[in-house]
């Protein structure tokens, strides 16, 4: 049983909004550059003065990759990624 | 622990934060009339005393005391104690009223908050008014001399901007920083000044805890109602006369505190500039209580009511807050640097008299943009008073666009107010 949990861990997460991997945005410190939406395009857009809105759901697995890039690639570090 | 009742609550019971009409009390006075602080020997037992008291935060956010107090006192390491006094609300006076009417019931509920929660070193964070700052320092002064206090107090001054009061601001400027917003994932409670729990508390809550402590939780509750108990402080903007500030309860009838049967008023604004305008039919039929006003999509913030007079437009004292809250943003967030001040502007050419184009649709697209987007809730609670305006007023935006104002006549005389020359934040002075 506990096994099988650790195995499902990832599709569940992704449904579940209170567990799963999270981009959190500093707002205070992002100043618009919009390198993250040129990377996680499907789980960041742009407003309209260039600042990201970023979907207020679990980061899905196959995008983690790219998320992670994000984070590391963000010229504010305004980005981090929280929970599993 | 006591069951003895102050003697301001004979005959009335809601002169319990400013007996004797608010008259500055002297150290010798205000212990004549309560005692020395009423410790409780021991961390936590307060903390019992205030979930049985129901009291709440009076600071806006109306949370229960006793959670925030336990929260800080269970998050491990050593806390630090703030009372909050920094009231950047233009629209309000009543914590400036508390702390020069009786500085010594807020620094007694300041003792009893750091000893419920372990604390050894306390602040009391207020803005720059010569008069409140004085007080404060004797207070401060005479309690060291007299010994009465078991936790140092640091009075430390905040600027004077509309969001210096904000928990995470109040944390960042104590630390030495400026008074400005932060980021972050985890509460004060849990990680504040220099890392450590930190409770950060309206100094009218800290009045109410002192005389919870002294006359018990059931005293406490002979006023107001069993959902929300206890008196409050109010700031009143009525037509005609000078802002007033009150103690009242809730419960009370807002026809009756407003005076709306002598004095007409077209809508009240209810919960200060971060608030809720309501049309005036409404909100006569409520009572003083979050219950009531959260069915209305209002709540009592900080305590402010402002009835506004039926001869004024009510887009046009909006708009004017507006530019006021856009130059208060922090310009930390990009939403709010950039939605705010378009947004203000839009609103002003509605606030005229004249065909408007596509003003409406960008406001309520760009308050979309900024809500929820900030690492305080500045444009949240902007927005709030803006879709409330747009509601309330929605007459007046009709006659706005067929050439014609209610307020014509009173064209440079503001209702609400705000800060001498607003916005006079040029230098940008957050320290």
């Amino acid at each position: 049983m506990a096994t099988s949990a650790v195995n499902n861990s990832n599709s569940t997460s992704v449904n579940d909004p209170t567990t799963g991997t999270r981009l959190l945005l500093d707002p205070t410190v992002c100043r618009g550059h919009g390198v993250c939406a040129e990377l996680l395009a499907e789980h960041i857009s742009l407003d309209e003065w260039g600042y990201p809105i970023i979907a207020d759901r679990p980061v899905p697995p196959d995008l983690l990759r790219d998320a992670r890039r994000a984070v590391t690639d963000c010229p504010a570090l305004a980005l981090r990624l929280e929970g599993r | 622990m006591t069951s003895q009742q102050p003697q301001t609550a004979v005959g009335n019971n809601l002169n319990r934060l400013l007996p004797y009409g608010g008259q500055p009390l002297s150290f010798d006075q205000h212990l004549t009339l309560h005692g020395p602080p009423a410790y409780r020997g021991a961390a936590g037992r307060l903390i019992d005393d205030l979930r049985a008291a129901g009291l709440t935060g009076r600071g806006g956010a109306a949370f229960p005391a006793h959670v925030k107090l336990a929260a800080v006192a269970g998050a491990g390491g050593r806390p630090v104690v703030v009372a909050n006094g920094a009231e950047g609300e233009p629209a309000a006076h009543k914590d400036k009223t508390l702390l020069y009417a009786d500085p010594h019931l807020v620094l007694d509920g300041l003792q009893l908050a750091a000893e419920a929660v372990g604390a050894r070193q306390a602040f009391v964070y207020v803005h720059r008014d010569a008069r409140v700052l004085k007080r404060l320092h004797e207070a401060v002064e005479q309690r060291r001399a007299a010994d009465a206090d078991r936790v140092p107090v640091t009075v430390v001054e905040a600027p004077p901007r509309f969001i210096a009061g904000q928990e995470s601001a109040v944390v960042h400027r104590i630390e030495g920083g400026p008074a400005v917003p932060r980021y972050s994932p985890v509460r004060v409670t849990e990680c504040g000044i220099g890392g450590a729990p930190t409770l950060v508390q309206n100094v009218e809550t800290l009045a109410h805890m002192a005389l919870i402590g002294r006359y018990g939780a059931s005293w406490f509750r002979t006023a107001g109602t069993f959902d929300e108990p206890g008196t409050m402080l109010a700031t009143l903007h009525l037509p005609d006369t000078h802002a007033q500030v009150i103690e009242t309860a809730p419960g009370a009838a807002l026809h009756h505190l407003l005076d709306l049967g002598r004095r007409p008023a077209q809508a009240v604004l209810v919960g200060g500039y971060h608030g809720t305008w309501l049309p005036v039919e409404r909100a006569a039929a409520l009572p003083l209580s979050n219950a009531a006003l959260r069915a209305e999509g209002a709540s009592l913030g900080a305590g402010v009511l402002a009835a506004l007079p039926v001869d004024r437009c009510g887009l046009r004292e909006t708009a004017r807050v507006l530019a006021y809250l856009a130059g208060e943003s922090a310009g930390q967030c990009g939403p709010c640097l950039n939605g705010l001040p378009r947004i203000a502007h839009a609103f002003a050419v509605m606030a005229e008299p004249g065909a408007h184009r596509t003003e409406r649709a960008d406001v309520a697209r760009w308050a979309g943009l900024v809500e929820r987007r900030g690492a305080c809730h500045h444009p949240d609670g902007s927005m709030r008073l803006v879709r409330s305006a747009l509601t309330v007023f929605e007459e007046e935006l009709w006659r706005h666009e067929r050439g014609s104002c209610v307020g014509v006549g009173n064209r440079t005389r503001p209702f609400l107010p705000l800060p001498a020359g607003a916005n006079p934040h040029d230098d940008e002075d957050w320290s």
